[in-house]
């Protein structure tokens, strides 16, 4: 008995498996492409797909591609459970905070030849700033198709009915710095009500994005080769004894546990990427778009970035690689530069952009997007950087009251995550 | 009739079926080979099931915690009890084991009490009682997801607890913030969503134990209390051990309330292990790594229920 139910057992599991196996070997007929995305925009995904579209008519050995976005705050973490459950895209966008593990671990296919082969490409046009990150030995593993600086939203509503001087105005004056800018934000919040500046995507909890304060002082989250932590820099004790002082004394930040969208009119300003300016679309409220304030160590631009690249573990990598010079020749390039702001130098003139982004004034995007993406500072990326990410923000925790010490919290990130950076 | 054994009343059987072949000749397809199909195709369903989704992940869950699996360069490694030593070094693992105890023992506590403490006030016979009864059992019904993100909301610093603190003059703190209350806070919102279920499993064991001998005991000048301690509570116990039991194992299992509401912060304040090893496998794509946890996991889950079920003769009644 105890046999035969050993074998009924075996030979369900083994059913079991022979069902949940797919067919891994590469198809002879044609082809299905699908890439991963962390925009569900419906625009974004129309013009997609009509590249698609265009692909497939010429291509009879791709039948199909599809755009499968996942939610943004989980992306990175569905994409690897993908891979690891044996159902990798063909392509996907990268976040630049993962591009180091991307790039270096072997997980992209190397471009340079498929891009390169392809007519008309234009690949030394590729703005090298742009392309540094997705870079190893060489090679490019991922095209960077969004490198969109971060610049400060106002809402000049509330800034007027504050009463303060507005970012207009003071960089009319020469005097757009860290310390105006939080008077002007202090000032709305005590007379509004409202937020006064809202660092987006932080919330307490996205420590990389407060890299869009501390570069006015010069500070580094750790050096260029990723070795020496720089939480306990004298400049970056200096950026956040300023920042500590923002929220809790002069609440010139909403403070932990607060949240206030600057795009439902909830703040005077907010710091985000470019590329979130469609969300103004309609809005009732009266808008303004200014570069990042100066620091003390003067003007300063940081970038966020996003890469496509083709997966190895995917079954389709050649088809996917040439599908993906297509999507990012010249004549797509111009068509993805209404929503990414391209790395093509021929591109990156406020005469080109002002045709895709009616919602940005000419200057708006020379001195934010052209200049930005020509001088900005990328956002703090690391091997290993989902490790690094919970570490700091965990060892940052403390910072974030009222009392706290704040030489002393940032000793204590330096104190965790310097094993880390020494991997 | 106790001494016929089943291979007798097969045979039997066998000789009364038409056509009556002799024993010898009745072949392979005896009825007790019958039964056994049939029994074999009556649990063939929960078989599958337990094997296809119980057991084989179970085995390749351990098969993967002996490996080194790098998600990302498509690498798999096996580095035989390597992870087992890398989890006895782990210097996070102490801390997450301590919050996970503090976690589990506050969700126990407070909602056994809580669920019996409900299920005795409402087993009177009084107007309103089925309209609380029905308040206090919706929660379990409510998406787990949509109940957190409405509690993280309402547990902001100015959030709907605070403005309600407020309004009575109490100063609310950062709930969600601080250490201990960002814990407490957990446990209390998965609770409330929960300690319907156990309310209901009580009020029907409540509602078994005879009047009578309440009516004895109140005969013999039992006062309320005693009436609670010595009949209420021994004839209720199975219920107790079996609420106890699944209430200790959902405890160690909770995941989405510390998604959502903390991430496991502020600090590791609330980084349980189902969250700790939610984070080395999928957020630092450590799988190895991750099954070895989830190893330890399904350990403290089995030991704890063992000595749950070892310890009912105890105290269980009808288990002396």
């Amino acid at each position: 008995m105890r046999n035969r139910l050993t074998a009924v057992v075996a030979l369900t599991a083994l059913l079991g498996l022979t069902a949940c196996g797919g067919d891994s070997a590469e198809s002879d007929g044609p082809v299905t492409l699908r890439m991963t995305t962390w925009s569900a925009n419906e625009a974004h995904l129309k013009l997609f797909n009509e590249i698609a579209a265009e692909y497939t008519a010429t291509n009879p050995d791709v039948a199909g591609i599809t755009f499968d976005p996942i939610p943004f705050e989980s992306y990175t973490t569905t994409l690897t459970t993908q891979i690891a459950g044996g159902n990798p895209p063909d392509l996907a966008w990268v976040l630049e905070n993962s591009a180091p593990d991307f790039v270096t671990s072997g997980a992209l296919v190397p471009l340079d030849d498929t891009l390169k082969g392809t007519e008309g490409y234009g690949f030394d046009e590729l703005a090298p700033a742009a392309t540094k990150l997705w870079q190893a030995d060489g090679k490019l593993y991922a095209y960077p198709f969004s490198t969109s600086p971060f610049g400060v939203f106002v809402n000049t509503d509330l800034v007027k009915s504050s009463g303060a001087q507005s970012p207009a105005e003071l960089i009319a004056a020469g005097q757009w710095t860290w310390q105006n800018a939080l008077t002007t934000a202090k000032a709305v919040q005590a007379e509004t009500g409202k937020a006064g500046l809202v660092v987006r995507d932080f919330d307490y909890k996205g420590w990389d994005f407060l890299s869009t304060v501390w570069t006015g002082w010069g500070a580094q989250a750790w050096s260029e080769d990723g070795r020496t932590c720089g939480f306990n820099s004298a400049e970056m004790v200096e950026a956040m004894t300023v920042l500590h002082r923002g929220i809790f004394v002069d609440k010139a930040l909403p403070g932990p546990g607060t949240t206030a969208d600057f795009f439902a009119g909830d703040a005077g300003m907010t710091i985000t990427q470019i590329s979130r300016a469609s969300l103004l679309e309609g809005q009732k409220f009266g808008w303004d778009l200014v570069p990042l304030p100066a620091g003390p160590k003067g003007e300063y631009a940081v970038i966020g970035q996003g890469g496509m690249g083709v997966l190895k573990q995917g079954r389709n990598a050649e088809a996917a690689a040439d599908f993906l010079a297509y999507l990012t020749n010249p004549a797509n390039s111009a068509k993805l530069a209404q929503f990414f702001p391209p790395p093509r130098t021929s591109l990156l003139t406020a005469e080109t952009l002002a045709k895709t982004n009616p919602l940005l004034s000419p200057e708006q995007l020379q001195e934010v997007v052209i200049d930005g993406i020509a001088d900005g500072v990328v956002k703090p990326s690391h091997t290993g950087q989902a490790e690094l990410n919970q570490a700091v923000r965990a060892a940052l925790d403390p910072l974030w009251r009222p009392d706290a010490d704040v030489r002393g919290v940032l000793d204590g990130v330096c104190t965790a995550i310097n094993p880390l950076l020494a991997k | 009739m106790s001494v016929l054994t089943r291979d007798t009343v097969g045979r039997a059987g066998d000789r009364s079926a038409p056509g009556g072949a002799a024993p010898h000749r009745r072949g392979w397809w005896t009825t007790r080979r019958r039964d056994q199909l049939a029994g074999l195709l009556f649990v063939a369903p929960q078989l599958a099931g337990s094997v296809l989704f119980v057991l084989i992940p179970l085995g390749l869950v351990f098969w993967y915690s002996l490996h080194e699996w790098n998600v990302l360069a498509g690498t798999f490694e096996f580095v035989g009890p390597g992870n087992y030593q890398a989890m006895a070094d782990d210097p996070n693992l102490p801390s997450v084991l301590r919050v996970t105890a503090l976690f589990s023992i506050g969700l126990v506590a407070f909602n056994l009490s809580l669920a019996l403490l409900l299920a005795v006030l409402l087993n009177q016979r009084l107007r309103g009682t089925v309209v609380f009864r029905t308040l206090f059992f919706s929660p379990v019904v409510v998406s787990l997801v949509a109940w957190t993100i409405v509690w993280g909301f309402l547990l902001q610093d100015n959030g709907g607890v605070n403005g309600a603190l407020g309004v009575a003059g109490v100063d609310g703190p950062n709930w969600l913030r601080g250490d201990w209350t960002a814990l407490l806070s957990v446990i209390v919102v998965q609770v409330v969503k929960n300690v319907g279920l156990n309310m209901v499993l009580f009020l029907a064991a409540l509602q078994g134990v005879p009047a009578e001998l309440y009516e004895a005991a109140r005969v013999e000048g039992a006062n309320a209390w005693t009436r609670f301690r010595r009949i209420t509570v021994p004839l209720i116990s199975p219920t107790i051990l079996l609420t106890s039991i699944i209430t200790v194992v959902g405890s160690l299992q909770v995941f989405a309330q510390i998604a959502v509401l903390t991430q496991g912060g502020p600090g590791t304040s609330t980084t349980v292990l189902v969250y700790y090893l939610y984070q080395r496998a999928f957020q630092f794509h450590q799988f190895g790594y991750g099954a070895t946890l989830s190893v330890l996991l399904f350990l403290i889950v089995l030991v704890l229920t063992v000595v749950q079920w070892r310890m009912r003769r105890k105290w269980v009644f009808h288990e002396q």
